[in-house]
């Protein structure tokens, strides 16, 4: 074997799909993250849900500007107003066409034989829609003065439904919109509180052994023999109605993450077990490094990698236990505009049977699940990026 | 075999213990005690006047004016020696008469699910392991993300207003109305099945899922293994040399997780079973905890996570019995 043909050490193991790219950029002095980030480019879905997910993030934090209209604003004359369609021209009766961004107003008609309002799109009736308009002055983001939305209708006030009203007359994409704030964020709050809870209790498990893991394992086995939904309905329902909506969410995502932490948990001691026997930890141990540097410093680095990819699937099963449990009316609860709170209105099969709309915000939840759980399976492969 | 079954047994105890001690400080957690929210609902039902001598003979009975661990106790010990889970406010009726008819409703539902998931995921995750990124595969790897994405209550959900509006009926409910209330009967079992597989479908998808993609990424690995390429060499079928050595190694880690699985579908039975309404542990539990029904809320969560645990147990042995390495690892 000549000296040309010889592999570099470093990418002796790389899989082929990774050497490809790594030829023309050195994979001989790329670090562990940069193989990592080749190997997750490779993963198109993946690549595409994690720009979905940021996307998603970046809804929630400008919320305030991106929704039309204030979530809890109520207007009676709009009772399960239908969805408009957002056009671009319309043709007038001389048979020319204009251009110009506009949504139909709304003619509401009386059926004769049931007594409903009904609501019919008015052709005739044309809402000019732009961008940029002036509203009333917000908070962005909780803290930047603001007065302008990116889209609404020019003259305010005017009803601009895209994706229809609810039972108050609520502009469901305003309210889908902040939901995300909330939904996302518990998915977001909740995983690190039992990450932190996953890596403390698996740490200890796996580094130090003997009863204490014991112990660890037993509480773990039985959280995961029961049935958690039983369990959180019960947790849930013990909140009082009194309390702040602020606390109520804190309790509900430390209710969440007190049984989603085992995974985590279980995932964190597996590698504390199979990396304490290996020589750089001995190898630091013997040069005096103190225990805490060495799991900080020698051995967390080595498996950060797949600690994120975990965190990354736990992320979806948080959101959806909010949404379940704030579904059932034990969760959050009006006014806190969540995806779960908003999903409550569509509990009445009747109610949804006449305004099919109300199922957006379920719609939210499966583009945001789907997104996390591509994106973790993108990254679990990643993780490791010396496998084939 | 009976060694590990004698040692499984008595390791549960432990955890049968644990659940009972977190039930009860669940149910426990709202403020006020139960007698509280019973002359509560008395009053508020009006007319009707407090029995004084009654509630003073249910506060010695249940040992509400102890201390909290004494309370527990008179709980448990009513529960074990003398099967009296307390009676429910709600209902004005002892609490054993409501639970075993839903318990056993909800475990009846649960296991059909369990039985669906296995019967579905075996079949696509051997198709798609086979052919793998076929188009077959690509359709139920798309099928299941989806599957694992929506969840229990909104697939419901969707279920219901589509048949409401296609068929003009809500598909909710175990039994038809003319069944509703009359005692098991070969008609009734008939009906019963009938209406069973909706929620069995809504409650099984998502575990068919996981377990579509793990039976799937098993035989992979096995697929690649050379006993299997020394079978192909030697002139065996290709549809027996699959099904008869890497199908079975795979097999393993996609039974054992049925102990995992229970849990999972009967929590999924509860809450799909609120929405679609039916006679299960679910409703009643809910409406219990909104009322803070306490010893009703308490015996489904204690009965409901006890049998869970016991069936676990049981998907255990049968493994181990199976699987000779497992009873001494």
């Amino acid at each position: 074997m000549s000296a040309m043909t010889d592999p570099p050490t470093g990418a002796a193991a790389l899989p082929d799909d990774v050497v490809s790219i790594a030829d023309a950029r050195g994979a001989e002095v790329a670090g562990q993250w940069r193989l990592m980030w080749w190997k997750f480019r490779q993963h198109k879905l993946a690549m595409a849900s994690g720009i979905v997910v940021l996307l998603l993030y970046l809804v929630a934090i400008f919320a305030e500007f991106l929704a039309p209209v204030d979530p809890n604003a109520f207007n009676p004359r709009y009772t399960y107003a239908p969805p408009q369609d957002l056009r671009m021209s319309f043709v007038d009766e001389s048979g020319d066409r204009h251009w110009g961004l506009h949504v139909n107003g709304y003619r509401s008609e009386i059926d004769r034989e049931t007594f409903r309002r009904t609501f019919v799109l008015d052709d005739d009736d044309r809402i000019a829609v732009g961008f940029f308009v002036r509203s009333d002055p917000y908070l962005l983001a909780g803290f930047i003065p603001a007065s302008v939305k990116l889209v609404g209708p020019k003259e305010a006030g005017q009803p601009f439904y895209v994706l229809g009203a609810d039972r108050l007359g609520r502009d469901m994409l305003s309210r889908v919109i902040h939901g995300a704030r909330v939904s996302l964020s518990i998915g977001l709050v909740g995983v690190f509180l039992s990450l932190f809870l996953g890596v403390v209790l698996g740490g200890i498990s796996g580094y130090y052994g003997g009863w204490i893991d014991t112990v660890i394992q037993r509480l773990i086995e039985f959280i995961r023999s029961i049935p958690t939904i039983p369990l959180w309905m019960g947790l849930a329902a013990a909140i009082p109605l009194t309390l702040h909506p602020l606390m109520v969410y804190l309790i509900i995502t430390a209710i969440v993450s007190l049984v989603g932490w085992t995974d985590l948990g279980r995932e964190v001691r597996g590698r504390f077990l199979s990396i304490k026997d290996e020589d750089f930890v001995a190898a630091a141990r013997l040069d005096g490094a103190s225990e805490g540097r060495i799991i900080l410093r020698h051995m967390t680095p080595s498996f950060l990698s797949h600690i994120i990819a975990t965190v990354t699937l736990a992320i979806p099963t948080m959101i959806l236990a909010e949404t379940a449990l704030s579904f059932l009316g034990i969760g959050l609860r009006p006014p806190v505009v969540s995806w779960g709170v908003l999903l409550q209105e569509a509990q009445n099969v009747r109610s949804v049977v006449t305004a099919p709309w109300l199922m957006w915000p379920g719609a939210a939840v499966v583009i945001a699940v789907l997104s996390f759980n591509f994106l973790g399976d993108g990254l679990r492969d990643a993780a490791d990026p010396y496998a084939t | 075999m009976l060694q590990y079954i004698v040692r499984r047994i008595l390791l549960m105890i432990p955890t049968l213990l644990l659940i009972s001690f977190v039930t009860f400080v669940v149910v426990q957690l709202p403020p006020g005690d139960y007698l509280n929210a019973y002359v509560a609902a008395l009053t508020q039902e009006g007319g009707e006047t407090v029995d004084r001598e009654q509630i003073e003979m249910l506060r010695q009975r249940y040992g509400l004016d102890e201390p909290f661990l004494v309370q527990y106790w008179y709980w448990i010990s009513n529960i074990v020696f003398e099967g009296d889970f307390g009676r429910s406010f709600q209902w004005n009726q002892p609490v054993s008469d409501l639970l075993w008819g839903r318990i056993g409703l909800t475990f009846a539902v649960s296991l059909a699910s369990l039985l669906f998931v296995y019967v579905v995921a075996f079949p696509i995750g051997v198709y798609s392991a086979i052919r793998k990124y076929s188009l077959g595969d690509y359709v139920f790897t798309f099928l299941g993300f989806i599957g694992l994405a929506v969840p229990n209550f909104l697939l419901a959900l969707v279920l219901m207003v589509v048949s409401l509006q296609v068929f003009g009926v809500t598909p909710g409910g175990l039994f038809s109305p003319d069944y509703a209330s009359a005692p098991w009967s070969w008609g009734k079992f008939v009906d019963f099945l009938a209406h069973l597989w909706v929620p069995m479908i809504i409650i099984g998808t998502a575990s068919t899922a996981a377990l579509i993609r793990v039976m799937r990424a098993n035989l992979l690995d096995e697929l690649n293994k050379p006993y299997v390429e020394t079978a192909r060499a030697k002139g065996q079928s290709e549809a027996v040399l699959i099904m008869r050595y890497p199908v079975r190694i795979a097999l393993n880690p996609f039974v054992s997780r049925l102990g995992w699985e229970l849990p999972a579908l009967v929590s999924g039975a509860a809450i799909t079973s609120i929405v679609l309404n039916l006679p299960t542990a679910g409703p009643v539990l809910l409406t219990a905890l909104q009322s803070q029904d306490m010893y009703l809320a308490g015996s489904f969560i204690l009965i409901l996570s006890t049998l869970t645990v016991i069936g676990t147990l049981v998907s255990d042995i049968l493994l181990a019995w199976l699987d000779p390495r497992i009873r001494y690892s």
